[in-house]
């Protein structure tokens, strides 16, 4: 229900929402849990796993009951909680976990199965028999337990991430955050303040209490506006500090204000990486509840929230409210709802020795028994001075003292200190370097200490930081002293919640204890307490005194679990922000890549790289026509192909022969200017890494081309060569991949389409196989290789980038004048194939030179990388698969690459395997299939039958051993 | 004879124009790695001094203005952008042409710096990272090099190759902050 007052609600601006399809009004500042409150929905979500209807229980991000599910559809979005969730205008809002609705829900059977459903109940009913676990236990237990789903179906919901950095980030806005920004600010150092709420002000915005002579609320908005007007600080409200990291880096989850997130081009949420030199944490304390019978019913709620909404919000739960604590603060809210114009019916405090001048039934030691009212609260059973009584009431707000928000502090390994006198677990210094705590995170809850805190933990900051200590005054606030006396459970009947959001009981803790799950890490697996969205904000720190109860050891003695990140749940999608389509991965694109897509080429990933498969002619349906078709072309005429993704190095200086023929198994010094030379590269583990040519530019200029998936590392190895093992060598080398546009031309009138472009005498005999030299292109300066893939005669192109689509263009024209074309991966792939070439699906990291039957590159007359341990015995044995080239001669004539090769009759199993094919294809000009493949001492097995099998699909063929080049065995058609 | 016509990486390419925020091209003329060999560091940058009017950077600097700037581009690795290098220099450095490699853009606007935050995780902020100041660092997902050229402009090059990636990439960031305002 609504109050009167004034609130940080704006009463005239009002905001429609629903809530599971019905509509009500908020105001502007609610949020969905405030707006729910003050329109009496009591019951907002159904508890985990037994299904119990559950109210509001707090205010903040800890929230464990008030989970619901954003939107519908793809990109709705689950379990948010409905305390940190801005008012908008249409907002739509579902509870979860319930079927068929909210007030009646058929799990609720669970509830009544409650005293078999107790921790550990699945670890010992569903063990028997085994194979029920996957098929009927598990669906069953998914079926019933859980929160919110996501949607199966694709969403657009964009997220974003960012960096930011700073000398002094604060972590929380209440008194101490703002007083520690403010100080830091006017030293000019450049501080970012993050708070998870809309507006800065902490627990001011919550109380009645006044600084500086005004309402706190109108001292933090002042203090908002004077930061913000501050040059360099950066104020980021809705941002939740959600991990602390090595070398002060911290990650934040940004929630965009919905007005903002509902705009064209807008995120909905930012994941910020913030690196700050020293950090302040200034993130308050929670306030935890006590455990006794039945304190789940919706109606019972924490006490600091309930007064939080009255004050801020202007709601109530109820028109009657009692209140149950062990500590002064309890009485805060006694006062402030009936200020707020709520009936207090009792304030119930567990101190015998407590005292109130409230007008309010006062009972000093008493203590809550029980409740009544199922989906609503009822009444409350009241044990005081030895008598128990029923009191009527709609609320019950509850305290049990604060815990220090020290999460933070915790997520390097540090573990937070008890503390006797306020009861509760205090951050450990230091524990994660350059941040300190202050204020409340610190244990210190006046508004006084924690604003003198804040003050002292930003200078300490400044001193870090050398740089000077500002004038400042502390403004006038209350500094009342917290007393408390711990008070866990209210022992008694019936169950005593302590992790509302995983349905745990005390005595589910106490089971735990007595099955010898004893340590708190042990206790929290077995009964799933302080798991889930909350992470036990609210219970962890109860849970553990029960088990310290249960075991007979103290709360120091037991400890915490360990905290980790995140803080509050984040999207994977904010983490990934801008990852998924086309943001997955940079996209590299040739030269020619528009006149290809215009020429209808499918297009293939090569590493990031796209590369046309083939090019469709009309009247080609399928792509093997295409294939054999280019295929043919370039073996009758001449094809042209865009070979620029290849890697390419520049070497140059006095050593860079001694370097090349350091990193080529062959000899590269040896080489002319204008020849060009094959070579491999071994790792230092002795197998091949890349092949690939050297040319000979000039006497101390060289240039290395690598495969198109490896150019990357083999640029690595070479840096790793030279600042590591030859750091004396004065060589220097640098990419040039993409400063070269390079084209294949190959085939048998590839030398007349070069002479019409070239429009000069290009004579074969001065451009001899594996020569290389400059040519011009009209006015432009390009490279001439003579090297052929395709064992055709043949020619690479090079022009700088900007003349590639150009030069693709004529290439073309020219080309189809001669009766030839552009051809795509799948003809060079079958064109080298003929020709036994390798790639990596043979070098695929496993193999050696004399695997390759490259045995004589390695030179014996240098060292070189990978040589000593290419020499190992299990890398020269015969028994190692040798490379072969492989024919069908019976009457199946398929190939497959990955399948394995067996001795004609053995049983084809993994043992007797004797090799595999690496890969395959069709050949037009052999008219039937090619394969290479690695065979058991191959070299000597030429001319041997083996039978592939091939077991996903069940093809067997038999298959003859070739030769690897099986077109054109003396190389005559590219050489001569 | 044939003639080639040379197309620019950007080239297709409409500027982007978002929340105050330009996106556009820049022809930076040519441009060459200079690769000093062993000890010749000095003796480069003496050169480059006589030659083009600019000195070698010390890494993550940059030296000379628009017309004819020398970036550091990486270890032992400066780029000179604008003009074409005097022969002279390669007795000290290994020069390798670089003109066709990269794509080189400017981002500018007073949000210029909140866009790149957004893809860059360099400290951007123009009391540390000053005009003049050089980074060789990722934006997005690609490999890039970013240089403060003014108040609220930077000088951006990633590979030829990624300029549609880079384009989408600062499209949708600069969307992004465009929305916040």
């Amino acid at each position: 229900m609504r109050l009167a007052g004034q609130g940080l609600i704006n009463r005239d601006e009002q905001i429609r929402f629903t809530f599971d399809g019905r509509w009500y009004r908020g105001f502007k500042g609610d949020t969905l849990a405030s707006a729910l409150m003050a329109n009496d929905v009591q019951v907002v979500a159904r508890s985990f796993k037994y299904h119990r209807p559950r109210g509001i229980f707090g205010c903040g991000s800890e929230e464990p009951n008030a989970l619901v599910t954003l939107g519908r559809g793809a990109g709705q979005e689950p379990n948010a909680r409905a305390t940190t969730v801005e008012l908008y205008e249409g907002l739509e809002a579902y509870s979860q976990n319930a079927w068929p609705n909210l007030d009646f829900d058929l799990l609720a059977i669970n509830d009544l199965a409650a005293p078999f459903l107790g921790a550990g109940f699945y670890y010992k009913t569903f063990m028997w028999p085994q194979k029920f676990w996957e098929k009927l236990y598990e669906p069953l237990i998914r079926r019933a337990a859980g929160l919110g789903e996501i949607s199966p179906q694709e969403h657009e919901l964009k997220h974003e991430k960012a960096y930011a950095f700073c000398d002094l980030l604060v972590i929380g806005g209440g008194p101490a955050g703002l007083m520690a920004a403010w100080i830091a600010a006017q030293s000019g150092a450049d501080v970012i303040l993050a708070d998870e709420d809309t507006v800065l002000g902490g627990r001011l915005n919550a109380e009645r209490l006044e600084v500086d002579g005004q309402p706190g609320s109108a001292w933090a908005v002042d203090m908002a506006r004077r930061l913000s007007n501050t040059e360099n600080v950066r104020l980021m409200t809705r941002t939740t500090i959600t991990g602390a990291y090595d070398q002060g880096t911290y990650g934040a989850l940004e929630r965009i204000a919905p007005d903002v997130a509902a705009r064209e081009g807008a995120p909905k949420t930012c994941f910020w990486r913030i690196a700050a030199k020293r950090a302040v944490l200034a993130a308050g304390a929670m306030e935890r509840p006590i455990a006794f019978s039945n304190n789940d019913r919706p109606g019972v709620m924490l006490a600091a929230a309930a007064r939080a909404y009255a004050n801020r919000w202007c709601t109530a739960p109820g028109k009657q409210v009692a209140v149950f604590c062990n500590n002064a603060d309890g009485h805060r809210t006694a006062a402030d709802l009936q200020a707020a114009g709520a009936e207090v019916v009792a304030l119930i405090d567990t101190r015998p020795e407590a005292t109130s001048d409230l007008d309010v039934p006062f009972y000093a030691g008493g203590q809550v028994k029980g409740t009544r009212g199922r989906s609503g609260l009822k009444s409350i059973t009241l044990q005081a001075s030895g008598k128990e009584m029923k009191i009527e009431t709609d609320v019950l707000a509850v305290s049990g003292g604060w815990n220090p928000s020290v999460h933070l502090t915790c997520h390097m390994g540090g573990r937070p200190i008890w503390n006797e006198e306020i009861a509760a677990f205090l951050p450990k210094a230091n524990a994660v370097p350059g941040l300190e705590a202050c204020g409340a995170a610190n244990g210190t809850f006046s508004t006084h200490a924690a604003m003198q805190s804040g003050a002292q933990s930003a200078l300490n900051a400044l001193s870090a930081l050398g740089l000077k200590h500002p004038k400042y005054k502390l403004p006038k606030a209350e500094n009342e002293a917290y007393s408390i006396s711990p008070f866990w459970v209210v022992e008694g009947k019936g169950r005593a919640w302590l992790d509302f959001q995983n349905d745990v009981t005390v005595k589910d803790v106490r089971q735990a204890a007595t099955e010898n799950f004893r340590s708190v890490e042990h206790m929290k697996r077995y009964t799933t307490q302080g798991m889930a969205p909350d992470q036990g904000k609210n219970s962890n720190i109860n849970a553990l005194a029960v088990l310290a109860g249960a075991t007979g050891e103290t709360i120091p003695a037991t400890g915490t679990t360990t905290y980790r990140p995140p803080f509050v749940p984040v999207p994977i999608g904010a983490m990934g922000a801008g990852g998924s389509g086309i943001g997955f991965a940079p996209q590299r694109f040739i030269t020619s890549h528009e006149a290809t897509l215009a020429s209808g080429a499918p297009m293939i990933e090569a590493g990031l790289w796209y590369r046309p498969s083939y090019f469709p002619l009309s009247g080609e349906n399928n792509w093997r026509q295409s294939c054999d078709r280019e295929v043919e072309m370039v073996r009758e005429a001449l094809g042209v192909c865009d070979v620029s993704t290849l890697g390419k190095i520049d070497v140059q200086g006095p050593d860079a022969e001694s370097f090349l023929d350091f990193v080529y198994t062959n000899k590269m010094s040896t080489m002319k200017q204008g020849r060009v030379r094959y070579g491999l590269m071994l790792r230092e583990d002795g197998f091949v890494m890349d092949d690939g040519t050297c040319a000979r530019l000039s006497d101390n200029h060289f240039l290395v081309t690598t495969t198109t998936a490896a150019a990357g590392q083999v640029m690595r190895h070479f840096e790793f060569v030279h600042q590591c093992l030859r750091p004396a060598w004065n060589v220097r080398f640098v990419s040039v991949t993409e400063q070269w546009a390079q084209f294949a031309v190959a085939g048998p009138k590839s030398l007349e389409l070069l002479q019409n472009l070239l429009g000069q005498g290009l004579e074969r005999a001065d451009w001899p196989f594996m020569s290389c030299g400059d040519v011009e292109i009209g006015d432009v300066a390009a490279r001439l290789f003579r090297i052929s893939f395709s064992g055709e005669l043949g020619w690479e192109l090079a022009v700088p980038s900007r003349y590639g689509a150009a030069l693709f263009d004529h290439l073309l024209r020219l080309a189809e004048e001669l009766g030839g074309g552009p051809y795509g991966m799948e003809a060079l792939n079958v064109l080298r194939l003929e020709k036994g070439f390798i790639t990596h699906a043979e070098i695929d990291g496993r193999v050696t030179a004399k695997d390759l039957g490259m045995g004589a590159m390695m030179s014996p007359s240098k060292d070189f990388i990978g040589k000593t341990m290419a020499m190992r015995p299990g890398l020269t044995e015969d028994k190692r698969g040798h490379i072969i080239g492989l024919k069908t001669i019976g009457s199946v004539k398929q190939l497959i690459a990955g399948a394995h090769l067996f001795e004609p009759g053995m049983e084809p199993v993994s043992e007797n395997s004797l090799g595999y094919i690496s890969s395959v294809g069709y050949s037009p000009t052999l008219s039937r299939m090619v394969g290479l493949g690695f065979l058991q001492n191959g070299h000597a097995r030429i001319g041997e039958p083996v039978r592939m099998v091939e077991h996903l699909s069940g093809v067997i063929a038999n298959c003859e051993v070739v030769h690897p080049v099986q077109f054109d065995q003396d190389g005559g058609r590219m050489r001569d | 004879m044939i003639e080639l016509i040379p197309k620019s990486p950007l080239h297709g390419h409409e500027p982007l124009d978002i929340g105050g925020v330009h996106f556009f091209e820049i022809n930076a003329g040519a441009m060459t790695s200079l690769l000093p060999y062993k000890g010749k560091a000095n003796a480069l940058s003496k050169a480059l001094q006589k030659c083009h009017d600019v000195s070698l950077p010390e890494p993550n600097r940059t030296t000379g203005k628009t017309g004819a700037r020398v970036i550091w581009f990486g270890r032992e690795h400066t780029l000179l952008m604008g003009p074409e290098p005097n022969t002279s220099l390669a007795k000290h450095a290994a020069l390798v042409d670089q003109t066709d490699s990269w794509t080189v853009a400017e981002l500018r606007g007073e949000k210029a710096e909140a866009v790149l935050s957004r893809l860059c995780p360099l400290d951007l902020r123009s009391a540390v990272f000053k005009r003049g100041h050089t980074g060789r660092t990722e934006l997005s997902h690609m490999m890039a090099s970013v240089t403060r050229i003014g108040v609220q402009s930077f000088q951006i090059m990633v590979f030829r190759s990624m300029v549609k990636t880079l384009t989408h990439d600062m499209q949708v960031a600069m969307e992004s902050v465009a929305a916040r305002k």
